[in-house]
């Protein structure tokens, strides 16, 4: 188990330091970092002078193993646009979107699994057929156009949600809750709903493949060939054997929610990390897509630790192994 | 009063290309404590009838004829929720393979007690008692601490072992087990057999194996019913339908089974099942492409000597040395082949006889030792170019008939392959001439070169695999377990045919396989390994007739024993 | 008749004769799908032909043909059969110029992530060792990504590397580059699992002891092998990339609005949604939909009919 953890521990840091890479990289060699950051007016000498206090003169690994110590205290300098700390801009808008791909991912999970199962269990019933023809119709609608489509029925003909914005928030330290206040929870139905869908179906068809793949091996045959009732070979023998390669997709696909999220927060203009993102693409603020770049991995990387640990304890072929 | 009684069942697959009867008017009966086999080779049907009788045939299988009765109670009528109550209740049920017959996520315990419970309806204490108690009396030690582990903790015969205790778990009436022991090896194949013939005497169970392998069949069997495409051809006891077959199939099936305690000259009567669409030619190698421009060197010494080969396969990988894992798959094996003669290996999965015949074909780099061939030591040659003259003398035979030829190509193209590669012929016209007559040699015909390999038989495919083989003009053949994946009456046609072009081409032979009867009637001489490491080698009857190495007398002693089987036909060679 | 001649016609008669045909001629969903994708595929190529309109031609429009909506409406005008935009566009002409610009994107990018993906999966499964650990770590590491973060990333990068003027001409380049970057991951992952299984299969074997050369052998042998699961990759993807390519454009950092694509034309219809002019914005949503949702049938019957056992 120890040598397990250190082993995956030592991957996550050889994928944080990639992602770092890359990161620092961008901030580095495209666009100067020093024009970007001073004015028009500014003098060739106060240029210099920036570029040596910034450390820009220094061989490449010392900026890069400054940039990485900066970067684990949260540090990712100063946006060129908003001329403010890059950690401030993000703390401010850190707990939006993990609130929104919250509600999503548990949206997804609670009904992607179960239709997914049924699916599988039943694939010529009428309902099965519905749900999958449904599916069907889900990957194939662009996340951005449920959103819009949502909006046109919900907000503009029926006019019964909010169509924009997080409503009412309640700040607890530095983060802030949509979950406190009724229009809070209001203007989150329509973003969660579109941000939750494409992943859901996917879940679902994951979920289906899996299950019809365990249903056909031999040790379900030889579980009904024993007698035992459906009610046991589905649930026990089968949807647990379906959970341990589904656990891993699952894992990732949630993982994905939070950069998915782009594309939800910005035609719902959901003040989250995403429409910041996606601002500075426009505006090529490096330091912000460069910390946002970061930010993503380290998300991935610890929902894949937990995703190991399941993993661990659902298989037990993984576990010590002590053969005879 | 049969305990069970199978009447004139009849079983269907409706396909996209019309309608395939697989069991057709089939007629079996079981008593108690008695073990009936179901013999027949590969889409005989036979593996149909037993999901018949429990209610779990697959669909589109239907069954359309025909009624089974257990104990004169009229089963295959019943509803779903009956039949399943009698599944594992009354009808037992094995299945072939041990690794994939458990649920991997849950301990033995578990699947036992859950089974328990529902028919027996003990109570969870009482369940675990009888749980440990059914693997004791399956033969698993230290049950009370095995019952705790998961199946990927137990080997694969204590798994088949685990399974038989599921199967017994209720008590039934009757067993029906489909090929039981073909996923073991041979040791622990006769130790399941001989569990199952016990307990099935012990707890009057009537049994029902079916099966492919004449051995389990003398091992093992009261009664034999035989089946050929779909139809039960005879029936009756093992010793009658063995020693004394009435039906040409029976007959012709049986004279195909290679016998361990003498060697024959030809299988004779082996033409039943797929006759070779033309009979193959004699090869006079002075007139014929085959004997053309053989630019060999000659040899004074044996044509292949390997010396104190190794090689090492690192089973786990590190950056520090001293954390790798490595074990030797062969270790230190050195024996010499002379020219014209078939030199066996044969040994256990895992022994590394079909490493061996990589490293001799250069796929594998040995990681010491030498391969000579010709007088030249093939480990030391560094070009590509200058090995293509060896790869031309060497060809090779694989297992595997359905993997061994590529499906996308014609078999035209596979078979001219090697020609064009190696430049044997000057005109596209030479090429389709040359491997049209290899056709014609391997009992194909010329018809097969335009057709694809998935529209070939697992032995038709193989004799496309011989063709391709001697595209090459080789003058050393490796056969890597040849016969393994085919039935025994094809494997008597294609040992046949080998035999034939080994002595009209004069081909020296690397003939490898697990089967001891098999190597009997090809080898001239034998090496026997044992876990990477070469334990005797002997001429083949002094080996069959006086084994020196205590592995070898141990192989032997497990060979099937197939006295009981009718000598009719039979032409013994002389060594 | 020569070999090769006899090959090829075969080859085509297999086909027909075939399960993978046969089983086309029995789904309804699967021969629809196929025709509303030939039919979108041809309509989008021929746009100049068909399109009733030029909508790029400036001359040709008129201001006061602005926001009309769809004929079947009170306000409609016959020669607008599915509305104008505000700057007095025909909708369908539109469409069918901006279907063109999302195919061809589409297209091209899928094809870029196949030939990368099928050669970089080809080397890992077939080398192995370091090399093949190597780049699945590198693909790993992107899978960890989103695709659309992937090509926004690289779009962003693009924009701060290229200068602005040249920006807007060489954009789609960009945009088809990031989105085949984007996916050649999965091609890499199938190509190499493929490869890994048929290397080890008895006919490679065979090969090599022939003599036949690597690449030859990938060239002949594995890659006609690995084939059947690329083309259900590459179907399924080009719907997600078409998609890719949409969200992009409707995020405003695909292609420039001077050649707008059906993401930007829903982008610029969504600013009208709320004044009511709905047909601006919704029919080029629904050609987006149902092109994806075309293709995507396709690719989910193309699956299931090469892959047997999942049926």
């Amino acid at each position: 188990m120890i040598s397990f953890v250190i082993k995956r521990l030592l991957q996550s840091v050889f994928v944080m330091l990639a992602v770092a890479l890359i990161a620092f990289s961008m901030f580095r060699y495209i666009g100067d970092p020093v024009s970007n950051m001073v004015g028009q007016d500014t003098t060739q000498a106060e240029r210099e002078a920036l570029a040596e206090r910034l450390g820009l003169n220094d061989p490449f690994f010392m900026q890069f193993g400054r940039f990485v110590v900066k970067a684990a205290q949260g540090d990712f300098g100063i946006s060129y646009k908003y001329r403010e700390p890059v950690s401030h801009l993000i703390e401010q808008r850190l707990a939006a979107t993990l609130e929104l791909s919250f509600v999503s991912a548990i949206l997804a999970l609670a009904i992607g699994i179960p239709a997914g199962v049924y699916t599988a269990l039943r694939p010529r019933g009428l309902l099965s057929r519905a749900i999958m023809t449904l599916s069907l119709v889900g990957v194939s609608l662009p996340t951005f156009l449920i959103g819009i489509l949502l909006i046109l029925f919900f907000g503009v003909i029926l006019r019964w949600l909010p169509t924009f914005g997080r409503g009412d928030v309640v700040a607890i330290g530095w983060w802030t809750t949509g979950f406190l206040t009724v229009s809070g929870i209001k203007s989150l139905i329509l973003p969660a709903i579109t941000l939750a869908l494409f992943q859901m179906t996917l879940i679902m068809r994951l979920v289906r493949a899996e299950m019809l793949e365990v249903l056909r091996t031999d040790f379900v045959k030889f579980a009904r060939a024993r007698g035992l009732p459906d009610r046991s070979v589905h649930f026990i023998h089968a949807l647990k054997n379906t959970l341990v390669p589904v656990i891993t997709i699952t894992g990732l696909q949630l993982g994905s929610l939070i950069a998915f999220a782009i594309i939800t927060e910005s035609v719902f203009q959901w003040p989250g990390m995403g429409l910041l993102f996606i601002q500075a693409i426009s505006d090529v603020d490096i330091p912000i897509m460069a910390a946002y770049l970061v930010l993503i991995a380290f998300f991935f990387v610890i929902i894949n630790m937990i995703v190991d640990i399941l993993y661990y304890m659902v298989d037990p072929r993984l576990r010590a192994d002590n053969a005879g | 009063m049969d305990l069970l009684n199978i009447n004139n069942l009849r079983i269907e697959f409706p396909s996209r290309h019309g309608t395939v009867v697989a069991v057709d008017d089939v007629t079996l009966k079981v008593q108690p404590g008695e073990v009936l086999g179901v013999v027949g080779e590969s889409g005989a049907g036979k593996s149909t009838i037993g999901n018949a009788v429990i209610g779990l045939l697959e669909p589109p299988g239907e069954m359309t004829g025909g009624h089974v009765f257990l104990k004169s109670k009229q089963i295959d009528t019943l509803g779903a929720e009956a039949k399943r109550k009698i599944r594992g209740r009354r009808i037992g049920m094995i299945f072939q393979d041990p690794l994939t017959s458990l649920d991997p996520l849950q301990t033995i315990e578990q699947q036992l007690v859950e089974t328990i419970e529902l028919h027996l309806k003990l109570g969870e204490k009482k369940s675990q008692e009888r749980a440990v108690d059914l693997l004791r009396q399956v033969g698993i030690p230290d049950p009370e601490t095995r019952i705790k582990n998961y199946p990927h903790q137990f080997s694969g015969g204590m798994r088949q072992r685990v399974v038989i205790a599921l199967a017994l778990c209720a008590e039934p009436e009757v067993i029906i087990a489909d090929e039981p022991t073909t996923a073991l090896d041979v040791s622990i194949q006769a130790q399941i057999l001989d569990l199952m013939r016990r307990l099935c005497r012990e707890k009057q169970v009537g049994m029902i194996i079916i099966t492919h392998d004449m051995g389990v069949i003398a091992d093992i069997t009261d009664r034999v019913a035989v089946m050929y495409h779909g139809k039960l051809v005879e029936e009756g006891t093992t010793a009658k339908i063995l020693g004394n077959p009435d039906h040409p199939y029976t007959q012709s099936l049986i004279s195909a089974v290679p016998r361990p305690d003498i060697r024959l000259k030809r299988f004779p009567m082996v033409n039943y099942i797929e006759a070779e669409s033309v009979r193959p030619r004699h090869i006079d190698l002075a007139t014929h492409w085959l004997g053309k421009s053989r630019d060999f060197e000659d040899v004074s010494g044996p044509l292949l000597s390997l010396k104190n080969l190794v090689m090492t396969f690192v089973t786990r990988h590190s950056i520090i040395k001293s954390r790798r894992k490595t074990f030797n798959a062969v270790d230190d094996v050195s024996f010499d082949i002379a020219e014209g003669e078939v030199f066996g290996l044969v040994g256990e999965s895992g022994s590394g006889k079909s490493t061996v015949a990589r490293m001799v074909c250069s796929l594998y780099k040995p990681a010491a030792g030498e391969v000579n061939f010709a007088g030249t030591d093939l480990t030391k040659i560094a070009s590509e170019s200058e090995r293509d003259h060896f790869r031309r003398q060497m060809q090779m035979i694989f297992q595997d008939p359905f993997s061994s030829l590529n499906g996308r190509m014609k078999v035209m193209d596979i078979i001219a392959e090697p020609i064009r590669f190696h430049k044997l012929a000057r005109t596209n016209r030479e090429v389709e001439q040359i491997v049209t007559d290899l056709l014609d040699h391997v009992g194909l015909g010329a018809k097969a070169a335009v057709r694809f390999p998935h529209e070939f038989s697992g032995g038709q495919r193989q004799r496309i695999s011989i063709a391709r083989a001697l595209a090459t003009r080789p003058r050393f053949l490796i056969c890597d377990e040849p016969t393994s994946a085919l039935d025994v009456s094809i494997q008597a046609q294609i040992l046949n045919l080998l035999k034939d072009l080994q002595e009209q081409l004069g081909l020296t032979m690397l003939f490898i396989s697990h089967d001891l009867p098999v190597i009997r009637q090809m080898c001239d001489r034998v090496g026997v390994m044992k876990q990477g490491k070469l334990v005797e080698v002997a001429a083949t009857e002094d080996l069959f007739e006086k084994p020196q190495a205590a592995y070898t007398r141990e192989l032997l002693d497990l060979m099937p024993r197939l006295d009981k089987l009718s000598h009719e036909g039979l032409e013994v060679e002389k060594a | 008749m020569s070999t090769t001649d006899y090959l090829e016609k075969s080859r085509l008669r297999r086909f027909f004769e075939g399960d993978v045909w046969y089983s086309f001629t029995r789904n309804p969903v699967a021969i629809v799908a196929a025709v509303v994708t030939v039919g979108m595929i041809l309509a989008a190529l021929l746009a100049p032909l068909v399109a009733p309109h030029d909508p790029f031609d400036l001359a040709k429009l008129d201001i006061m043909d602005a926001s009309l909506p769809p004929v079947w409406e009170a306000e409609g005008d016959a020669r607008f059969l599915l509305g104008t935009d505000d700057q007095g566009r025909d909708i369908l002409s539109t469409i069918l110029y901006g279907a063109r610009i999302s195919l061809v994107v589409g297209f091209a990018s899928v094809l870029f992530a196949m030939v990368v993906g099928i050669i970089l999966g080809l080397i890992s499964g077939y080398v192995g060792g370091r090399t093949d650990a190597f780049i699945m770590r590198i693909a790993d590491i992107q899978l960890s990504f989103p695709a659309i973060l992937i090509a926004l990333l690289i779009d962003g990068v693009a924009r701060g590397l290229i200068p602005k003027e040249l920006h807007a001409n060489i954009s789609i380049y960009v945009l088809i580059f990031a989105i085949g970057v984007s996916g050649w991951v999965q091609y890499a992952r199938t190509v190499r699992g493929s490869t890994l299984v048929e290397k080890n299969k008895e006919y490679v074997q065979a090969a090599r002891v022939i003599g036949i050369r690597p690449l030859t052998i990938l060239r002949r042998h594995v890659l006609p092998n690995v084939m059947g699961p690329v083309m259900v990759i590459a179907t399924i993807h080009l719907a997600i990339a078409i998609i890719t390519e949409a969200t992009l454009s409707f995020l405003g950092v695909g292609v420039p609005p001077t050649t707008p694509s059906l993401g930007t034309l829903i982008r610029i219809g969504n600013e009208y949604l709320f004044s009511g002019d709905w047909w601006i914005t919704i029919f080029p949503g629904a050609t987006l939909v149902i092109l994806v949702l075309a293709v995507n049938l396709l690719g989910d019957w193309m699956r299931d009919a090469l892959n047997p056992k999942l049926r």
